[in-house]
């Protein structure tokens, strides 16, 4: 079974006095990692969270590409890890299931810890975590819900160059199969890790041109360096 | 375990080094109805110990009745207002007068009103704590991480289980605070509402034996309400610290 795409039809927002977006349509291939590239300020995560349906848009559609809306099929994964202090790193995996009154799936929980590698950190307080580690524990909580669509704003950007780069590889590599909509800034984090790349601009969202090869590429591979130039260059186009 | 110990240390040594000050005076000239000597004290202290222990038990009763009295009605309160905007309009300017009130000029009306018993001490034990606890635990379940709700919120979060399992754990840092507040200021009201109306307590212990220039005995009232709030004030800090392991130690 397929995961759903993401299907935006005629998006309006306005957030106070400012109109972020009009008419926006827009479709999110299901089952591929796309990135949503942009400057600051161009609403990129409030059109995030407009999906997420944490804000309710001013007028238009949201829905699966199979038509039926996104409710309970998506896991969100923010800029911070937003791992809760008062739970330990396992209970935090499992928050989906203490938020909703259910068992705990110990054993899957498990299971994606080892998977991120912090299995021996089960117990610990995310206090006594490195950023890097914080971050792969938020994304086992990301993957414990097993909801197709996986939604990440800016999920890396806090982490140093290395850590990055290592956590970048294991969520092209764990989340593989799921539809995945990635909010980055960042031009050579979208090179490495998407199948469809999308730039965003006050005048609106176009295409950028497809990379070839399975993500997660090497950052030092040629296409990849070539891409980040012409979407750079492209970003300061749309960027007017 | 090591700095308890070392805070302990220093808290003794500091309290021998004042009574031995205290002591130094009282071999001076002054009369011991102005300042009764250590010593005096401590026998005032173990003559009346019956005595004491029974005014004792009255005043913490009144201090334990109006600290939970005072915790729930802040809490239920400080819950309302986060909830309810229009709630949060009307009823945080009544918070702030609350504190507004000189507490010490309201008491004889609370006395004129609920009587020498011990109702009036509750309810200026409660008057005395509500504004911190009101005030910490809305500002607490006010200031929760957005992000913690968002994710609660994805997560298809009932409002109940938000507030269960997200406002009411992230809230408790600061509802703590407001709590160790609580514990040291609510003798006071207690104590400021056996002054001036009571028949029994630690106030009326004060009170009685000042008017009959028994010094010895008042001081060994105070130094009674003194040990008893230092003790509420520990356990109320040793009780939080169990609780919320996770927060950030910041003192």
């Amino acid at each position: 079974m397929n995961p759903p795409g993401i299907s935006v039809r005629q998006l309006c927002l306005t957030l106070g006095q400012q109109q972020l977006f009009s008419q926006l349509d827009l479709e999110i291939a299901g089952g591929a990692f796309t990135a949503l590239l942009g400057a600051s300020g161009v609403g990129k995560s409030s059109l995030m969270r407009v999906i997420a349906g944490l804000t309710p848009p001013t007028s238009g559609q949201i829905s699966g590409s199979d038509g039926l809306p996104l409710t309970g099929r998506i896991a969100w994964m923010g800029q911070q890890d937003l791992l809760y202090p008062w739970l330990t790193v396992e209970q935090n995996v499992c928050l989906a299931s203490r938020l909703n009154g259910k068992k705990a799936d110990r054993d899957w929980a498990q299971h994606l810890l080892e998977r991120v590698g912090l299995s021996h950190c089960a117990r610990a307080r995310p206090a006594t975590l490195s950023g890097g580690m914080r971050q792969r524990a938020a994304l086992a909580r990301t993957l414990y819900t097993r909801q197709p669509i996986v939604l990440m704003d800016e999920p890396f950007s806090a982490l140093d160059a290395l850590t990055r780069t290592q956590i970048q590889t294991l969520a092209a590599e764990v989340l593989v199969g799921h539809t995945v909509l990635l909010i980055t800034h960042d031009a050579a984090e979208a090179c490495r890790l998407s199948h469809h790349l999308l730039v965003i601009g006050f005048a609106g969202i176009e295409a950028a041109s497809p990379l070839q090869g399975q993500p997660p590429r090497a950052a030092d591979d040629i296409h990849v360096i070539q891409s980040q130039a012409a979407l750079l260059k492209q970003l300061s186009r749309i960027a007017g | 375990m090591r700095s308890r110990f070392a805070g302990l240390h220093r808290g003794v040594t500091l309290f021998a080094g004042l009574i031995a000050l205290w002591w130094l005076a009282t071999l001076t000239s002054i009369p011991a109805f102005l300042l009764p000597s250590p010593a005096a004290v401590a026998a005032a202290l173990w003559q009346n110990a019956d005595y004491l222990s029974h005014h004792t038990l009255i005043t913490l009763t009144e201090i334990l009745s109006g600290m939970a009295l005072g915790v729930l009605l802040g809490g239920v309160l400080a819950l309302g207002m986060t909830f309810s905007p229009w709630l949060q309009r009307w009823m945080m300017p009544l918070v702030i007068t609350s504190q507004a009130i000189p507490v010490f000029a309201l008491a004889p009306l609370l006395v004129l009103w609920f009587g020498f018993g011990m109702s009036a001490k509750v309810a200026m034990a409660v008057l005395v704590i509500f504004f911190p606890v009101t005030s910490t635990f809305f500002d607490g379940l006010r200031r929760v991480t957005p992000g913690y709700l968002d994710l609660a919120r994805t997560m298809g979060a009932s409002p109940a289980a938000q507030l269960r399992h997200v406002r009411l754990l992230a809230a408790l840092p600061a509802l703590g605070s407001g709590l160790r507040m609580a514990a040291a200021v609510a003798p006071i009201g207690a104590i400021i509402g056996e002054w001036v109306g009571s028949a029994e307590g630690l106030g009326f212990v004060m009170l009685n034996a000042n008017a009959r220039m028994q010094s010895d005995m008042c001081f060994a009232a105070l130094f009674i309400l003194v040990l008893m709030t230092l003790a509420l004030w520990l356990s109320v800090d040793l009780l939080l610290r169990r609780l919320i392991t996770w927060a950030p130690e910041t003192i």
